[in-house]
């Protein structure tokens, strides 16, 4: 009888342990969303892609054949007929003779960098404002109601305008090239970034944590910063990680239309896109093959966005 | 023959990469023809999910199960196709949710959703089915009906929501209504309003009702049955006043020592249940209220206790259930107060909210988490 | 109660949020008369209950108390020192001494701090406890009052069921030792079982510390439970106040009537037997409310003179307050009550009426 009974107390002990493991530390929300983007199988694709992506944008350039500027097939195009893909030239070569396939490898570098930079200049200018604007409405006041007014109106102006027309514009502003490329995509994002955080911190700045903290005689700039920031980034991380795909779409898309880089020698997929529209009679994977390259990666950012999107969302933590 | 038979009803939610949630495990009960029956329980007891799984209204999901039986009138609700399955729903048996707002559909007039009921099961059409529906939002209290049709329902306040809501439900006259939480919504001063409403309905149709819902004082007023639930059971069976009278399963003790009595005095500590329901024990093991039971003795351990049948249609699922007969609640919470007699610190002091007293146990009384990071998806929201 | 030691004294205290509307530039078009002339005094160390429907303006009351919603008019007299006439760095160390429950455990507590960091804000803002050591005793103190076990420290909130994340919101008002704590319907979110345990914390936190509780809540049973007087709001002012125990034996005003009637109670006997006050209709709008009594529009008792023109003042009948021309002769069962035909209310922002709004919350103040 002893046995059983001890057996009995044994099965509930077992659930008192599992409640006091105190040894374990709590677990943080981010690690939490981790935790959860980890068993998303978009997310791991996604992952996937961009770790290639960015692999063989870091060290592809090192690893290519042949030097992609060098038009060292020059004497085997013809109009209308340059080498296919062969075992010197995976991908075949373009219509100057060049090898396509380092070309590409390379041409991942300049994407990426397109990518990163253009959202990076959307993402301060956009936070910096948002930011400002938010806090400006949270501490409210004529003069927060005021600051927050000015700067959301200037953002509607910059919302009002087509997004590939105020890249145009900028872009012939600022003559074609490389930088403009990045400004301009860069400028484009930047309304969705004010947008957002300062709508994100609008919200939060009226949840019930921010009365606690007021009603604990926390100064109002310190609840800004310690309560109100840190809650409102998460949608704009995602956010950032979903621009950098369209900022790829869209840096190809200027480079598309001539606004991009103009120096030759350095490929970009954009631009070889562009160049291989004459050719698509007679060498369709001149074009394939990039527009293939951008769709991919950009699928891959989109990928990563949602699922984090998803990882991150308050209503579906439990 | 009952006109809504429940028997050993289940759902169990299977996701990949997560524990297996039997949110309802083995619920039964009956609804008699005209009887106003009453499902209690708190959050997470599985009283909506059964009411969703016996209408089939259970998102489809992969590694959703639903099993056991739920027979109305004959017939095998969980076994119908989805087109007999909606021939009934909406005939001959109705459902009440508690949000109406979110129940309507926002851009059609309430008007032409009432009317679209009557033609779905009652082939009214025009000008009769909109006379119908005038009657209708009259019978439920809307006032100027004729009006109302036209309007949509954000114009309308919560309560005349949920007027309109079952105005749709009573239209073809079902034999069953199921209201899950309808008026916790909702103002105390509307909840009285619409718990009137239905309780002038039932009486005059002669309609059953499943009346869902967490607020005991609800349930007092309103049914002639009641079960109460627990993770998933049904852990006691009465009809109202002997279950109030004379409650027999601890946890029926434990939630009316836990409700403020509006006629109470001020200053009597109120006798909660410990812990959280979070801290329940899987049903295969032993009782789930076990962590939290004062009358915890070690049998509850051994396995799922057996459904004792007492007299009256009394039944509940204890091994050790309060001593009662003849004695009120106010006693029975002194004994339940009193109940671990070996103990000397057994009683469940508001002080530590964590510990439970083992009073069969009394030399070596195993302290069962009243806290703790405890299966996620018991979360208690 | 005159020669009570009053610890917070609420005179004429009026808040009205405007209603803005504009496509450009906002003018306001008229106000929400959330809270409109509210005179209350709690005595140390006891509960004052605020009981009332949504929109009667019972939690607008409590933030203006405490000064987080500025109040328009009025004033709140804490411990004889005015709160709206403090500069704001006075008001924020006078904070410490005033504290707040949440509704919502969840929502009120910042997910990204852990227990420990959410117990030591407070007690860094007031430089209370001048090491780590001395706040991590404070902190391990206040836990166990609240009964939370150490081991939380480190755990996040969404760690925790709901009951616990309550006890943690009280803990981090209680950090600080404040003499009142108004607590905004602290039980409502919480399963039944787990109320009781927070309403006897709660208790048990008065006795033992000697707070003053200012207690917000829609569940008449539960205020009365807690309570020693207890006022009865409707559209934004006090209709009765009355000792906890003489408002159920003896309500006055025919909304706590209608009130009390409506509660449902968990016995049989008791429902089957009592007098049923069915209150027709909904509440009307804050935005524009009846004239006269606000009441009059649903009242059972409403009389073809005063009622609806004259607005009733809070007066002493007995020990208690009550707004009511006639609540002697209802009370004396002179006056019988009559039916009352519906009158439509639009909820917010919608219907025939264009000043019908709710009251909007401040966008983004935090102030």
């Amino acid at each position: 009888m002893t046995v059983t009974a001890g057996k009995k107390r044994e099965k509930l002990d077992r659930l008192a342990e599992l409640a006091a493991r105190d040894d374990e530390q709590g677990v943080s929300l981010w690690k939490e969303a981790f935790r959860r983007l980890r068993r998303n199988p978009a997310a791991i694709v996604g992952a996937v892609i961009l770790t290639l992506f960015v692999l063989v944008a870091v060290i592809g350039p090192f690893l290519v054949p042949h030097p992609p500027e060098a038009q060292l097939w020059k004497g085997e195009v013809r109009l209308g007929d340059f080498p296919g893909p062969r075992a010197e030239n995976w991908f075949g070569t373009d219509q100057l003779g060049r090898d396509e396939f380092s070309r590409m490898i390379v041409g991942a570098r300049q994407t990426l960098l397109v990518g990163v930079v253009s959202t990076l200049i959307g993402l301060a200018i956009g936070s910096l404002i948002g930011g400002v604007a938010g806090a400006a409405a949270g501490l409210g006041g004529r003069w927060g109601r005021a600051v927050d007014n000015v700067l959301m109106r200037f953002i509607d102006m910059l919302l009002a305008m087509p997004s590939l027309l105020l890249a145009i514009s900028i872009a012939a502003l600022l003559g074609a090239g490389l930088t403009t490329v990045m400004i301009a995509v860069g400028v484009v994002s930047v309304p969705v970034f004010a947008r957002l955080l300062r709508g994100s911190m609008i919200a939060q700045s009226n949840s019930d944590y921010v009365l606690a903290a007021t009603s604990l005689g926390v100064k109002k700039p310190k609840i800004a910063l310690t309560h109100v920031v840190p809650n409102s980034l998460a949608p704009v991380i995602v956010q950032a990680t979903l621009t950098l795909a369209t900022a790829i779409i869209e840096a190809a898309a200027l480079s598309f239309l001539g606004l991009g880089n103009n120096d030759a020698s350095i490929p970009e997929w954009g631009v070889m896109l562009a160049d291989a529209q004459s050719y698509l009679d007679s060498a369709p994977r001149l074009a394939v093959l990039p527009a293939l390259a951008i769709i991919v990666t950009a699928l891959g950012f989109t990928l990563l966005g949602e699922a984090m999107r998803e990882a991150l969302d308050p209503k579906l933590r439990k | 023959m009952a006109l809504l038979e429940v028997d050993d009803l289940s759902v169990t939610f299977a996701r990949r990469g997560q524990r297996t949630v039997n949110a309802v495990d083995g619920v039964s009960f009956s609804v008699d023809a005209g009887e106003v029956v009453g499902l209690v329980g708190e959050s997470g007891c599985g009283k909506s999910v059964t009411s969703l799984a016996i209408m089939g209204l259970l998102p489809k999901q992969p590694g959703l199960k639903v099993g056991g039986k739920a027979v109305f009138d004959g017939t095998d609700l969980l076994q119908l196709d989805d087109r007999s399955r909606r021939d009934i729903r909406g005939r001959d048996v109705a459902m009440i949710f508690q949000d109406p707002l979110s129940s309507l559909n926002p851009v059609i007039p309430i008007g032409l959703q009432v009317t679209e009921v009557l033609t779905r099961h009652r082939g009214m059409k025009g000008a009769a089915a909109e006379k119908e529906a005038v009657a209708l939002l009259d019978r439920v209290g809307i006032p100027d009906p004729r009006r109302r049709l036209k309007e949509y329902p954000h114009q309308l306040s919560g309560g005349m929501r949920q007027r309109a809501l079952i105005a749709m439900a009573v239209a073809c006259q079902p034999r069953l209504l199921i209201a899950d939480e309808p008026t916790t919504a909702l103002d105390v001063t509307i909840q009285a309003q619409i718990l009137e409403l239905l309780k002038d309905l039932v009486r005059d149709s002669g309609t059953a009702l499943v009346m869902i819902t967490h607020d005991l004082g609800v349930v007092a007023g309103m049914c002639e049955t009641i079960n109460v639930l627990y993770a998933g059971k049904v852990v006691e069976t009465a009809r109202r006043r002997p279950l109030f009278r004379e409650p027999r399963h601890p946890y029926t003790v434990g939630l009316l020592g836990s409700v403020p009595r509006l006629d109470a005095g001020r200053g009597e500590r109120l006798n909660p249940i410990p812990g959280s329901v979070r801290d329940v024990l899987p049903w295969v093991e032993g009782c789930a209220f076990a962590p939290r039971c004062a009358r915890r003795v070690d049998e509850c351990v051994d396995g799922p206790p057996e459904l004792v049948l007492a007299h009256d249609g009394r039944s509940y699922r204890c091994v050790n259930p309060a001593p009662v007969p003849g004695v009120t609640p106010d006693a029975a919470q002194a004994l339940y107060r009193e109940a671990p007699a070996a103990g000397e610190d057994a009683v469940p002091t508001p002080a530590e909210p964590g510990a439970v007293p083992a009073q069969a146990v009394p030399n070596d009384p195993p302290t069962v988490p009243g806290f703790g990071p405890a299966p996620r998806e018991e979360e208690s929201q | 109660m005159t020669d009570e030691d009053i610890l917070v004294e609420v005179r004429d205290l009026k808040v009205h949020f405007p209603i803005k509307r504009g496509v450009i530039f906002d003018r306001t078009i008229g106000h929400v008369k959330a809270v409109d002339g509210v005179d209350l005094r709690i005595p140390r160390g006891k509960t004052y209950g605020l009981v009332g429907e949504s929109g009667c303006g019972k939690s607008t009351l409590g933030r203006a108390l405490l000064q987080l919603n500025p109040p328009t008019g009025g004033e709140v007299v804490f411990d004889g020192v005015e709160l709206g006439k403090l500069p704001a760095g006075k008001l924020r160390a006078m904070r410490r001494r005033m504290q707040m429950i949440f509704q919502d455990p969840m929502s009120s507590l910042d997910p990204r701090q852990n227990v420990e960091s959410i117990l030591t804000e407070g007690l860094q803002t007031h430089g209370i406890g001048g090491s780590r050591d001395e706040r991590r005793k404070l902190i391990g103190e206040t836990l166990d009052k609240v009964g939370l076990p150490r081991w939380a420290l480190s755990r996040y909130p969404h760690e925790f069921s709901g009951g616990q994340r309550q006890r943690i919101g009280i803990a981090r008002a209680l950090v600080l030792g404040p003499e009142l704590i108004v607590a905004d319907e602290p039980v409502s979110a919480l399963d039944v079982s787990i109320q009781a345990q927070v309403v006897n914390l709660l208790d048990e936190l008065q006795d033992n510390l000697g707070l003053t509780y200012l207690v917000i809540a829609h569940d008449l049973a539960v205020v009365r439970h807690i309570s020693d007087t207890v006022g009865v709001m409707y559209l934004g002012a006090l209709v009765e106040e009355a000792p906890s125990d003489r408002l159920y034996t003896e309500p006055l005003h025919p909304y706590t009537r209608a009130l009390m009637s409506a509660v449902p109670v968990p016995d049989p006997d008791v429902e089957d037997r009592r007098e049923r006050i069915l209150l027709s209709g909904d509440l009307p709008s804050p935005a524009n409310p009846p004239s006269g009594c606000r009441f009059h529009t649903r009242c059972p008792w409403a009389q073809p003179t005063r009622c609806a023109d004259e607005r009733p003042v809070l007066r002493e009948i007995g020990a208690s307050r009550v707004a009511c021309h006639w609540a002697e002769q209802i009370a004396s069962g002179e006056l019988r009550p009559h039916k009352v035909a519906v009158q439509l209310t639009r909820p917010a922002g919608e219907g025939e009426d264009p000043g019908v709004v709710s009251a909007p919350s401040e966008p983004g103040s935090y102030v």
